[in-house]
């Protein structure tokens, strides 16, 4: 079984995949620009919560208690949903949870269909496997619709397109939807989006979505959204296929209590989502007649295993992690590879892949902890790098690769205080011929990364503790 | 009171003057500074790269090391967070009772050096000078680990003739990250540029920290961009009285 997390097998790795990015001035400006406003808009409506932390508390220990009990959930909620008309399908791998979705689209007799953003669906990358079938995918959400039309892929796990300004959309939606006139105020582009998708939305008789949460005591599956798409497609067609991983389940109805209240405020920074929708299975007469669930492991039962990285499954989809991260501020989400960007990503991606990436990807952080801190489920990501970062050099690395040797170098430099001071004297010697007027000149192999932007000083002539020592002995207070 | 002195490995080598400066401060206001020189590294460099099997060693170092302390100031806040934060855990991987003890004994004697002042020793004004326009970045560790909150600032607006610029964006990591500046230098140095543009708007002369790690990467940046704008650890400026001495 290969996992795949939506392009990531053939991803570079994240310093690589960054060059370009670095160089886009314009696409750095959009995502500074949509990320500040994005967290302005949080940041205002968290303080006005009273109870915000101890909300996050709640979802935290919802989270981790559905997770150290998911094998009786996701039971609980195959039953409810089953009972209540649905169909639950299960899904070992990407691959597996396409063909699933595929089969099902060909059986009622379908040629295309509508979409609702998932950012599941962009892991299996469903409509790429569903195109080889000959199934069209029209993707309803605007952002999505701005990517598929652009040939682009997502940048960011609730605002795919942030990295577009509105100039950009504009002549994405000129040239694909023939409007030659179009202008580029909001109002004209959410116009043209409405009118090429009303016809989409009337048209197509079965619906794809994710799923935000998963009930286990009624069976119900609640998404939520702002634009209204969303709706249109769990109401309008006669069928309705969502595709959600193992992890998104509730125990109750009544959890939605919580989640609603911190989905809403970390995401968009709105009280609530403009439009929050709950079904359970079918309802004859009412809305889809035929209603399918996918359950997608694709790498996630192993995460449960491990008592120290499974506070990453609590993951809500919420990316305030990616708006608030200084080094996404700087590339944007393209340059993780993966359908989840930011911190999360960088946690989630190599995981999911058995530490795939596992050398560059929980090493793109600063570890500064922003992330941490605004984690709506508190999902302590700076201590799940670490981990990861352990689990890499015990489990991938060779221990002669130079870095490994020179961590074990500078781990016997710091074994006693001989070995110490010996290391002290042999930098000041061995710093001469890389040194001018008491700089360093830039310097060879890894570390000429720092000085290719840095100045470093040379070593002193004298330590602290030679410093103290002479002191000592002249017996002295003063220098 | 006896303060035992955990300058850092790399405060040692690269910064004396920072270790001096907290000498000449602490002895000031009347305390006796020891420090014991088998002491080397708190293993944050390691433990942070994932090589974590030899960091433990540095911890049990540590700990042998200031065995005795009654109070041990540590000028740099991502050491201190090294250890509230990682060296609990490591102790319990270990399942050695002892060590599970000792590490739950040294926690409250460690403090970095704006919490010793403030917190243990109850002072914010510590009699120091200095006539220069000063601006203060707060560092990732100190502020999300330790949470220091405002405590560096209360103590540099008690100095003489020091010109207070407050820092825009001043939760915004400088991108030095450790080992990130070197692994994922390009992006770091896209942090580290708008870090250098925001110290910039300051007007400041010298910028400071309790972090000399963050300070050598904003200092190095605007050595680089030719800015005459200086560093200076918070101790190196709490330890002036205006007489040259630590500028």
């Amino acid at each position: 079984m290969t996992i795949r997390v939506g392009e990531s097998a053939a991803a570079p790795p994240f310093p690589k995949a960054a060059l370009p990015l670095l160089q886009d001035q314009q696409l750095r400006g959009n995502v500074r620009h949509a990320t500040e406003v994005i967290q302005r808009k949080r940041a205002q409506v968290v303080a006005e919560q009273t109870d915000w932390q101890e909300l996050r508390s709640a979802a935290a220990a919802i989270r981790e208690h559905t997770l150290q009990h998911l094998d009786r959930y996701l039971e609980h909620f195959e039953k409810a949903c089953t009972a209540a008309g649905g169909h639950v399908h299960w899904a070992s791998d990407a691959d597996e949870a396409n063909r699933i979705v595929a089969g099902l689209i060909e059986q009622y007799g379908g040629r295309e269909v509508i979409k609702i953003k998932t950012m599941t669906s962009d892991e299996t990358r469903l409509n790429a496997a569903l195109a080889a079938r000959g199934i069209e995918a029209i993707e309803t959400d605007l952002a999505e619709l701005i990517i598929q039309l652009g040939h682009d892929r997502p940048s960011h796990i609730v605002v795919p397109a942030l990295h577009k300004n509105r100039m950009q959309v504009r002549e994405i939606f000129r040239d694909t939807m023939n409007l030659p006139g179009l202008g580029d105020k909001p109002e004209d582009l959410t116009a043209a989006a409405r009118r090429y998708l009303r016809e989409k939305f009337l048209r197509v008789k079965i619906a794809v979505s994710g799923a935000n949460f998963l009930l286990a005591d009624t069976g119900g599956v609640c998404i939520v959204e702002s634009e209204g798409n969303g709706r249109m497609c769990l109401t309008l067609p006669d069928v309705l296929i969502s595709i959600a991983g193992i992890e998104k389940v509730l125990p109750s109805v009544r959890d939605l209590e919580v989640f609603l209240q911190i989905l809403a405020r970390s995401a968009t920074g709105e009280r609530l989502n403009p439009y929050n929708s709950v079904w359970s299975g079918v309802a004859p007469g009412d809305g889809p007649q035929h209603f399918h669930i996918v359950l997608l492991d694709n790498g996630r039962a192993p995460i449960l295993a491990d008592a120290e990285a499974r506070q990453t499954l609590r993951c809500i989809r919420c990316a305030a992690c990616l708006n608030v991260c200084p080094v996404y501020r700087q590339t944007g989400g393209h340059a993780y590879g993966s359908s989840y960007a930011g911190p999360i990503g960088a946690i989630l991606t190599p995981q999911l892949m058995n530490l795939e990436h596992g050398d560059s990807l929980p090493y793109a952080s600063s570890l500064c902890g922003a992330c941490y801190e605004v984690c709506p489920v508190k999902i302590n990501i700076p201590e799940v790098l670490i981990h990861l970062r352990g689990r890499v050099v015990r489990e991938r690395k060779s221990t002669l690769n130079p870095e490994a040797l020179a961590m074990r170098a500078a781990a016997a430099a710091f074994s006693n205080r001989r070995r110490f001071e010996a290391a002290q004297r042999l930098g000041r010697i061995g710093q001469i011929p890389l040194t001018s007027d008491g700089w360093f000149r830039p310097l060879p192999g890894m570390l000429g990364n720092w000085t290719r932007a840095r100045d470093l000083r040379a070593l002193p002539k004298q330590t602290f503790r030679e410093w103290w020592q002479q002191r000592e002995r002249a017996g002295s207070k003063g220098q | 009171m006896r303060i035992s002195l955990f300058v850092t490995c790399y405060n040692d080598t690269l910064f004396p003057e920072t270790g001096k400066a907290v000498v000449r401060l602490l002895e000031r206001l009347g305390h006796t500074i020891d420090f014991p020189l088998e002491q080397t590294c708190c293993g944050q460099m390691h433990y942070n790269t994932g090589y974590q099997a030899e960091a433990a060693p540095m911890m049990r170092r540590f700990l042998r090391t200031f065995n005795d302390a009654e109070a041990i100031c540590i000028p740099s806040s991502s050491c201190v967070a090294m250890m509230r934060d990682h060296y609990p855990k490591i102790a319990a991987e270990s399942g050695d009772a002892t060590l599970i003890r000792a590490v739950d004994d040294l926690l409250p004697r460690i403090f970095e050096l704006s919490e010793l002042l403030v917190h243990k020793l109850g002072l914010e004004d510590v009699g120091a000078a200095f006539p220069h326009r000063v601006t203060y970045h707060a560092s990732c560790h100190s502020q999300r680990s330790l949470h220091l909150g405002d405590l560096p600032i209360r103590l540099l607006r008690q100095v003489r003739g020091l010109e207070f610029a407050s820092l825009p964006n001043i939760d915004r990591c400088c991108g030095f990250g450790g080992t990130f500046a070197i692994k994922n230098g390009e992006v770091s140095a896209a942090m580290l540029a708008e870090k250098m543009d925001d110290v910039r708007t300051t007007s400041a002369e010298v910028v400071t920290a309790v972090d000399n790690s963050c300070l050598m990467h904003i200092f190095g940046g605007l050595h680089r961009a030719g800015s005459p704008v200086r560093m200076m650890h918070l101790a190196e400026i709490l330890a002036s009285t205006g007489d040259g001495a630590g500028v």
